[in-house]
């Protein structure tokens, strides 16, 4: 191979494999991103079971139910729907009732949706921003909560 | 003294504005006496920021409450320690550490850079000034933690409890030094820029920083990871959060810098790709402080959202990220590039790290921007999590950490793969037999599982293999090998064990999560619970008083062989009345190289608590390996030739000798 050739070898192999990146880092975005919905988003979008998303909303007053072991079952709502959860797990240290949560998980066929890791907001000043924006959204944002 | 701590900060910034200008146009008009302002005016700025910087710390270890910041951030029950470190665990605080830092490096630049030709150092000074006059401004503007309340408050709002910890002491500083250090590789690339030369002490100016930049950094991230692994009781190490992922980009890019610089040092090639590459860590750095302190995520890291502060620093992202990418390509065409190389070489390796590192880098930051994108331009709000990584950013790591061993072994210019390969024998077939001994005598492993094992093996006895090799290993006798030994220079040990840490720390994330092992169940006092063979029983729940919290400690024995007690573990759960927050402080225990984890839950109606436990094994390894690469950059700085003010005066000796020969 004359000089050029080796040069122009080295170029293709170094742009293949840039291509071979982007190309999977496309295809992992259109498979591994996870949506968020709130209860209500549910009837209009098409959730398969199985297919990851992420859930918020607020935890309902007087859901939060103990089952057997370490399984919680509560609902999420964002007022004008809400589904059931169940977690097995410990659950964030600022999970309460009526408060801004984020869970992530799939549907189960039987309609309840298991969550593999729930988030509760980090700090007592603020919900977790997609909540408070879902909820604004929909008209049921308390502001004097945010404070 | 809070408002002598304001009046030198306002001073710092106009100090900062001479040190651009003044520099600046002396480097242009060739005028020495205006150049030398930089130097003096850097380090005032610096002593300036630095009295600011002490009068809020001052606040905030004598809780003056009527500083806003002080009220909102602290609380007069907290021990000292906490008052202390919680003057930067707040958004205002730790802005001023990261102008006191950068400050701190333009003062390091300004009375150490004697030997620097005079323009690139004015320049060099000036760019710094600029980057620091931007963040005076935001601080005095957006973020200022002088601003006093009237009347003051009796009582503070209490430190953030997740902050209340030694981690909060160190993460955060030890993640500045890295972040803004790199700011000097930056400003010394927009000085190359500016005068449209690289000359040689260039690249022997910038290295070192590096160096130091990506040491602190390293510490800083595996502090973050395991401050993260014990406080947040979830037992994970990384959740490629953004926030994370906004400190990984620098370092991974920086750990590219770190490889070109040394090309560029030894070989003067990659010239004009080094100083891109520079300009591009130094503006990840700030994409991260822009991710992090703006707000535009939540996260742990979000102390108070501000919409002006985010648009201030987006703002300044824009004009010093814009601004150096624009003049590279206005001034790039003009710098003389290196020399070409065989693709087999040295040269060749470090290339393709390269290539590997940028990519990686690149993935990480699609995976961290796409959903803060998909948000701006659609309803949709989505989120990119661990998965996608694993499925990108994986398979780039795994083939640049199987070439790994190579890359010191092959000669600059031409290198031989053959008889690296030939020396890479022992090192080959003993990860060969860890993957073969993991598939078939661990039980229950997967085939990644054994294939991870040999990759950590291959790259910790890789490093091994470049240390013997390079000692003479096997061809002199043992007494001349130790001697080789240390004789050899400083920094090839700084990448044995660099790249040693890499070996254990991709073994520690093996270990953990393939061979680790955890249990949720509930439990009630009295019962016994078993876990890869350790046997926990758990005892009770017992009430405490801490200085400004109140606790439950649920208390576990470590039941031996013999059916006794060998040792007790508690994890809590506390809560803290001035902010009303409950936090889980969890239980470990190291074992040998690995950990007993425990997490305490809620208590149920009847008396149990959930309980969660992990086992995982080779866990320390994952931060460890981490100490073992701070190391090797700290060797590699011990570098004689690194050593500053050594070059010059060696230089000036070589050449006297040189001249002296001529016939």
């Amino acid at each position: 191979m004359t000089r050029k050739q080796k040069r122009l070898s080295v170029i293709a192999g170094g742009l293949a494999f840039l291509g071979a990146a982007t190309g999977l880092t496309f295809y992992a975005l259109g498979q591994k991103a996870s949506y968020f919905y709130m209860p209500a988003d549910l009837t209009t979008a098409s959730v398969q079971p199985g297919q990851r998303i992420r859930l918020g909303g607020l935890v309902e007053k007087g859901t939060i139910q103990r089952e057997q072991g370490a399984t919680v079952a509560f609902s999420v709502t964002d007022t004008h729907k809400s589904v059931k959860v169940t977690y097995t797990g410990i659950l964030p240290d600022l999970f309460r009732e009526e408060q801004g949560v984020i869970t992530e998980g799939t549907f189960g066929p039987d309609g309840v949706f298991v969550a593999d890791s729930v988030l509760a907001k980090h700090d007592e000043r603020y919900m977790p921003k997609e909540v408070a924006d879902g909820l604004k959204a929909k008209g049921v944002w308390q502001e004097s909560k945010s404070e | 003294m809070v408002e002598t701590g304001h009046f030198a900060l306002v001073l710092a910034f106009a100090l900062s504005l001479v040190q651009t200008i003044v520099p600046l146009f002396g480097a242009c008009l060739n005028n020495q006496r205006l150049m030398a302002v930089g130097g003096p005016v850097a380090v005032t700025g610096f002593a300036l920021t630095a009295l600011s910087f002490a009068a809020l710390a001052s606040a905030y270890a004598s809780s003056d409450f009527s500083v806003a910041s002080v009220w909102e951030n602290s609380h007069s029950l907290q021990p000292l320690i906490y008052k202390i470190t919680g003057t930067w665990g707040n958004h205002e605080g730790s802005m001023l550490l990261w102008v006191l830092i950068l400050t701190f490096f333009g003062a390091l630049v300004a009375a150490f850079g004697s030997n620097l030709p005079a323009t690139l150092r004015a320049n060099v000074l000036a760019v710094q000034g600029a980057i620091g006059a931007a963040f005076f401004l935001f601080i005095l503007a957006t973020s200022n933690p002088f601003i006093r309340l009237n009347p003051a408050p009796i009582e503070g709002r209490d430190l953030n409890p997740i902050l209340q910890d030694l981690g909060l002491a160190i993460h955060p500083p030890f993640l500045y030094l890295g972040y803004v250090g790199f700011s000097i590789c930056f400003s010394f690339s927009v000085a190359a820029l500016i005068e449209g030369r690289i000359d040689a002490s260039w690249a022997r100016w910038v290295r070192p920083w590096t160096l130091v930049a990506w040491m602190f950094l390293t510490g800083g991230i595996a502090m973050g990871s395991y401050w993260a692994y014990y406080e947040l009781g979830w037992g994970g190490f990384w959740f490629w959060d953004p926030v994370e992922n906004a400190s990984f980009m620098p370092w991974l890019a920086g750990t590219a810098l770190l490889h070109s610089a040394i090309v560029m040092e030894k070989r003067s090639a990659l010239k004009i790709w080094t100083l891109l590459l520079a300009i591009l860590t130094f503006s990840l750095s700030l994409l991260g402080t822009f991710l992090v302190r703006s707000g535009v995520l939540t996260s742990v890291h979000a102390f108070a959202t501000d919409p002006t502060r985010g648009v201030f620093i987006l703002c300044i992202l824009t004009l010093f990220i814009g601004g150096s990418l624009a003049l590279f390509a206005l001034r790039a065409s003009r710098l003389t590039a290196g020399g070409l190389f065989h693709p087999i070489s040295r040269e060749g390796a470090l290339v393709l790290n390269n290539l590997f590192l940028t990519t990686a880098t690149a993935t990480v930051l699609v995976g961290t921007l796409y959903p803060l994108a998909v948000e701006a331009f659609s309803a949709d709000k989505i989120s990119v999590g661990a998965p996608f990584f694993n499925l990108t950013f994986g398979p780039l790591m795994v083939p640049l950490l199987l070439v790994v061993p190579f890359g010191p072994l092959l000669a600059w210019k031409r290198g031989d793969v053959i008889a690296v390969a030939q020396r890479l024998m022992v090192a080959f077939a003993a990860a060969l037999l860890a993957t073969l001994v993991t598939a078939l005598f661990i039980d229950g492993a997967s085939v990644f599982a054994a294939l991870g094992v040999g990759l950590a093996v291959w790259l910790i006895l890789g490093a091994l293999t470049d240390l013997a090799v390079k000692s003479g290993f096997g061809n002199v006798t043992a007494g001349i090998m130790v001697r080789r030994l240390l004789g050899l220079p400083r920094s090839v040990f700084g990448t044995a064990f660099a790249h040693l840490g890499l070996g254990l720390t991709t073994l520690g994330i093996v270990g953990t999560l393939c061979f680790g092992t955890e249990k949720i169940l509930s439990m009630h006092a009295g019962e016994t619970v078993e876990l890869s063979g350790h046997t926990l029983r758990f005892v009770g729940l017992y009430p405490a008083q801490g200085p400004n919290y109140a606790e439950d400690r649920g208390r576990f024995e470590l039941i031996g062989v013999s059916g006794s007690p060998v040792g007790e573990i508690s994890s809590a759960k506390r809560f803290y009345p001035v902010r009303q927050m409950t936090t889980t402080e969890s239980g470990i225990r190291t074992m040998g190289l690995s950990q007993l984890y425990i997490s305490l839950g809620d208590e149920g109606k009847d008396g149990s608590v959930v309980v969660r436990l992990w086992w995982k094994p080779l866990v320390t390894l994952i931060w460890g390996g981490g100490l073992v690469m701070m190391a090797g950059a700290a060797m590699s700085l011990m570098d004689r030739r690194l050593r500053i003010g050594a070059p010059s005066r060696r230089r000036k000796q070589a050449s006297a000798v040189t001249s002296a020969d001529l016939p």
